[in-house]
């Protein structure tokens, strides 16, 4: 006797599981449980636009309500990915315009979104509620002014390092006077000026807001203004944080700190004056993020207001902040998960700024929970690794640049193998990696031994040969995005490989030793993957097999070849492929 | 690597380039010579690819230019011929799934040779300051609001300022397919930077003009303007702070890198109306 349960009942168990791999998960279990799932899945994620199309999506998934794409590769933000190379979010944003009415939340990362688009969502979708654009770039302020005047029910609007083109700080005057709904906005992003008296009346009449990024053009004298019409807020970005010596604006924005009780995330604050910082010091007991990463203040300075904030999760900060500034944040902060510390100066160590592998070890010494580390910096030791393993086996994310590629252990003049293969050994659960000074083909073999969680890697200036890649492709279990660049990796590894890139979502590598007869080989054999050789110079002779490709990127698709290539991008036409 | 490889822009020194075509030829040599590249081709040793291993057979093969140009190229290599050994091909790589690629032939790394830069007292000298694209992985926001930040604060010792930061600017052509990408904070003047767009879109004219001796800073004279209109009709102008566009040329180098946000090369009817006013301001400057 076959027993299932009804539908309905499946289905509201369903509604339960809100992960995108647990959904996946369930929707391979049978047919009927792939077909119940297929109808009650609100959200979809697809990390790469052009490994599924539209139409398919929107075939599989008809009742959706929230849409996050990605589009370019991470590399795209460090400018090696050539200007016109897609991530075009038009085609997606037409046809669920079409087919998903109640669409209510869009997220686009890395994509190029023109004014058409966000004119189109505007009205398009009568429940429209969030729009977060991170990192996207081809719209103007006139595509947020339709957003703002169509969006009767927006809550959140983000543009996170967007670019922007400002042609009018106008369009928040486009929200109408019966608009209440708003909880989100960061425009932290946006260059010019935007009409004060349209955010001023903005914030009055949004009684949920609970998160306020403004830009660097909002004056420090005005904030206070803001902050009292909406002392609910929860994060709150700043402007520009000075303003010459005026005790007027001091004490009012001291007091409008005070009334904040909701506060608990702090970012801006360009341009810094320090003697303004006491003024939100009322709120530092309850911060669980702070973000002074665009703050050139010195190492005293930071560390007073450290020394403030014991609930601290979440530090983002320059490198001014010193190893001494490390070892305040290590005694204080206990329930601190990540920090990302950047450099000042991108190309010299500032002989002023005295920031050296000794803040780390010990923060990953005093900082228990810490989870996730970014840090640039000048200098790097094995022995300094191998402790910050030992202290903390339960990072998940370990990214390092050591600014001088190829800089070696600076006390051993070795390379940082054994350094890096402590951090894979002891911390299990590492699921995002990005090495950097001097290493040599065994840190790959360490990597592909004990890397077994590891789902993104990102490798620029190392290795010796084919060897190293070889390691990584075929020991990293879980690895999905890899990315490299300038390594001696090339043919031998890749074509060794060919079926571990169908597992993952995409592989990018530059400035290698990679054929393009390696390419025509890869594409023949794997229909599934895109093989795309980006040739910038022009001077690629796709006919001498021998050629090396500038730079390459892998993806899995079910979608074919992507119809929006710019013409510096060279594919193997697929028909030759079904000759042979 | 025992001696420090000049790398050009995309970071190949042009040793390891070549070493790397032969390797690859051997990959599609056909089924005859299989056996012999078998072993060699699948060697994984550590060092640079091809170094000394298979000199012999780099000397048999002599690599042809890795870098043709190709104008007017259909982007598809459809039309290159997979001959008889694509069959062979395959078989070379699914062999190679099986072998053992961890192989007793990898040669344990020398130490000297790995030491990279390092001068004899163990410090690491600072290299030339060669601006790699993309290094350190730093996003452009990031560095831009850096930029800005540092002059701003007037903090950081005067040293520093030249190389602190970039400052990523759009150059668009009419009539081009797509836009490129500069860091004005490479180039010292205007020379240099007309230069570096006359190679990136190749009609370009003002270095015809600055190269005749004139120095940037004292902007377009009237005879390097005639040069401009007689030659093609390209006028190179840039969007500055408050969204003008303007033509370049006219303030001092520093000024004109402050305030420029993006660079636009007009041509054709556009470029020659806007020239003879500029000829008239120089006229009265001159």
């Amino acid at each position: 006797m076959v027993y299932s349960l009804p539908e309905e009942v499946l289905e509201h168990v369903f509604s339960f599981i809100t992960s995108d791999k647990d959904r996946n998960v369930v929707s391979v279990v049978c047919k009927s449980w792939y077909e119940i799932e297929r109808w009650c899945r609100r959200k979809v994620f697809i990390g790469n636009c052009y490994a599924v199309s539209p139409a398919i999506m929107i075939r599989r998934f008809p009742e959706v309500r929230s849409v996050e794409l990605k589009g370019k590769p991470h590399f795209a933000d460090f400018n090696l990915v050539p200007e016109g190379w897609g991530g075009y979010a038009c085609s997606w944003i037409d046809e669920m315009s079409r087919s998903y009415p109640w669409l209510e939340e869009i997220r686009l990362k890395r994509m190029v979104i023109t004014d058409e688009s966000l004119e189109l969502i505007s009205t398009s979708f009568k429940n429209f509620r969030v729009l977060v654009l991170s990192s996207c770039e081809g719209f103007s302020t006139d595509g947020l002014s339709a957003i703002a005047a169509n969006c009767r029910n927006l809550r959140e609007l983000d543009l996170q390092e967007s670019e922007v083109m400002d042609l009018s700080g106008h369009w928040l005057s486009h929200f109408p006077d019966t608009f209440t709904s708003l909880e989100s906005l960061n425009m932290s992003c946006l260059g010019s000026e935007v009409s004060f008296s349209a955010l001023e009346r903005l914030v009055a009449m949004s009684p949920n807001l609970k998160t306020l990024r403004l830009n660097r053009a909002v004056p420090l004298g005005k904030l206070s203004t803001l902050l009292q019409q909406a002392p609910q807020l929860v994060e709150l970005g700043t402007g520009a944080y000075s303003s010459g010596i005026r005790s007027d604006v001091y004490s009012a924005l001291s007091k409008a700190f005070l009334g904040c009780k909701e506060l608990k995330g702090l970012s801006g604050f360009w341009d810094v004056d320090p003697s303004y910082l006491p003024a939100f010091f009322s709120v530092c007991s309850r911060l669980t993020t702070l973000n002074l990463s665009y703050a050139t203040i010195r190492s005293p300075d930071i560390t007073k207001v450290i020394n403030l904030c014991p609930n601290l999760q979440r530090l983002l900060v320059l490198d001014h902040i010193e190893d001494s500034g490390l070892n305040a944040l290590a005694l204080s902060c206990k329930n601190l998960q990540e920090l990302r510390v950047f450099p000042s100066d991108m190309y010299v160590a500032d002989a002023n700024v005295t920031l050296t592998e000794q803040g780390l070890v010990s923060v990953t010494q005093g900082c228990p929970k810490l989870q996730s580390v970014l840090y640039f910096c000048h200098q790097m030791s094995n022995s300094a690794l191998i402790t910050i393993a030992k202290n903390r086996p339960n990072l998940t994310c370990f990214r390092l640049c050591i600014i001088e590629p190829r800089t070696p252990d600076y006390l051993t003049h070795e390379p940082l193998d054994i350094g890096f293969g402590a951090i894979v050994k002891h911390c299990k659960n590492l699921s995002r990696l990005s090495l950097s000074g001097l290493l040599t083909d065994r840190v790959f073999e360490y990597i592909g031994t004990h890397a077994k969680k590891l789902d993104m890697l990102s490798i620029a200036f190392a290795g010796d040969s084919d060897l190293g890649l070889h390691h990584v492709l075929s020991g990293c279990e879980s690895l999905k995005k890899l990315e490299i660049r300038d390594c001696p990796f090339g043919d031998t590894a890749l074509l060794a490989n060919v079926a571990k890139l169908a597992t993952m979502r995409s592989l990018w590598m530059s400035s290698c030793a990679v054929s393009i007869g390696a390419c025509k080989i890869l594409s023949r054999k794997m229909p599934m993957l895109n093989v795309e050789v980006i040739d910038e110079n022009g001077t690629l002779n796709p006919k001498l097999d021998n050629c090396l490709v500038e730079k390459l990127y892998v993806y899995r698709t079910v979608a074919g070849p992507r119809s929006d290539m710019p013409g510096y991008i060279w594919t193997m036409d697929r028909d030759s492929a079904n000759k042979i | 690597m025992s001696v420090p490889l000049e790398h050009d822009y995309i970071g190949l020194s042009d040793a390891s380039s070549l070493e790397r075509s032969s390797e690859s030829s051997n990959i599609s040599s056909d089924n005859a010579s299989n056996n012999v590249f078998n072993i060699k081709a699948t060697e994984l040793s550590l060092g640079l690819p091809g170094f000394a291993k298979n000199s012999e057979e780099n000397a048999a093969k002599s690599g042809p230019a890795i870098k043709n140009y190709m104008s007017g190229a259909k982007r598809g290599f459809s039309d290159v011929n997979f001959s008889g050994s694509g069959k062979g091909i395959n078989g070379v790589f699914e062999k190679n799934q099986t072998q053992q690629l961890v192989s007793s032939s990898y040669v344990k790394p020398v130490e000297e040779e790995k030491k990279g830069p390092v001068s004899e007292n163990g410090s690491v000298p600072p290299s030339a300051k060669v601006q790699v694209v993309g290094w350190p992985p730093i996003r452009s926001f990031r560095k831009n609001t850096m930029a800005t930040n540092l002059s701003k604060s007037g903090y950081v010792a005067e040293a520093n300022l030249g190389s602190g930061g970039c400052l990523y600017v759009k150059v668009s052509m009419d009539g081009a397919p797509y836009l490129r990408k500069i860091d004005l904070k490479i180039y010292h003047n205007y020379a240099e930077l007309s230069k570096a767009l006359e190679k990136m879109f190749s009609c370009f004219t003002l270095g015809q003009c600055t190269s005749n001796g004139i120095k940037g800073r004292e902007g377009l004279t009237e005879s390097n303007l005639k040069d401009l209109l007689h030659g093609s009709e390209c006028v190179l102008t840039y969007e500055d702070k408050d969204g003008d566009w303007m033509l370049v040329g006219d303030v001092p180098w520093e000024m004109f890198i402050d305030s420029c946000k993006r660079l636009r090369i007009m041509k054709g009817s556009e470029a020659i109306g806007l020239a003879p006013r500029s000829m008239d301001k120089c006229k009265k400057r001159n």
